[in-house]
């Protein structure tokens, strides 16, 4: 089975949960388990989250858009802001890093992702943007 | 997000419900914050069972209370923790600060 479906919305928290929606109702075509379900949702929403309060720092005049493939199998989520960009990548990806430690953020986003998901890509430069493309196989799909 | 609490003594039991994500944590984090206020409280359980959903914005929402209730002498206790939940919980290593039941 071959699907895509793209969506746009506002850098508002609000979104967070309508996100996570979305990107359940899409995978759960492949059958996923429930915790596969939950594994998507959770990693969806930490890069979604990053996008609206690092990328855009909450600007309803922003937009996030998140890319969803279904290929045999394999569900690519790519969540992508024209916000700020990411300096160091690296850095950014390390557990317990933040920006924003006194919206006691934890720092443990892209380690969530990187958890839940088999493979987490990020691509970003300085007032370029985030793109962050996640990966995962559902188990019993053909 | 909900929120239930009951006091026992110097004991708080807080009964979280519904999704804990960046959006609610705000909210979680100035109703918990209000009953924290207390000064008498000590022993803080958060139990999380009837949370339908929990990102790392809940992480540092729990890790924010264990300060407050750290720097007052007390202790923190999770309890009802999901298997999603847990696995976000041992990856920050709040185990080694927080009591899960």
């Amino acid at each position: 089975m071959y699907n895509i479906t793209q969506i746009r919305f506002s850098a508002v928290s609000q979104n967070e949960n309508y996100a996570r929606a979305v990107i359940a109702a899409f995978a759960s075509q492949l059958n996923p388990t429930l915790e596969e379900l939950s594994d998507i949702r959770t990693a969806v929403s930490e890069a979604v989250t990053n996008a609206i309060i690092h990328g855009y720092e909450q600007n309803p005049d922003a937009f996030v858009r998140m890319d969803c493939t279904l290929d045999h199998g394999l569900l690519t989520v790519t969540v992508h802001d024209d916000g700020c960009g990411i300096s160091d990548i690296e850095l950014a990806r390390k557990p317990f890093y933040t920006t924003k430690p006194e919206l006691e953020r934890s720092g443990m986003g892209f380690a969530v992702m990187e958890a839940f998901m088999d493979r987490v890509t990020v691509e970003s430069a300085p007032h370029k943007g985030t793109t962050v493309t996640m990966e995962k196989r559902i188990g019993h799909a053909g | 997000m909900e929120l239930n609490a009951q006091k026992r003594g110097t004991r708080l039991h807080v009964a979280l419900s519904g999704e804990l994500d960046h959006h609610s944590a705000d909210k979680a984090r100035i109703m918990l914050d209000t009953l924290l206020h207390d000064v008498t409280v000590r022993e803080l359980t958060l139990d999380l069972s009837g949370l339908t959903f929990m990102d790392s914005a809940g992480l540092g929402v729990v890790l924010g209370r264990y300060k407050t209730v750290h720097m007052r002498g007390g202790r923190m206790i999770v309890t009802g923790v999901s298997a999603s939940i847990d696995r976000i919980f041992r990856m920050s290593g709040i185990y080694t600060l927080v009591e899960r039941q």
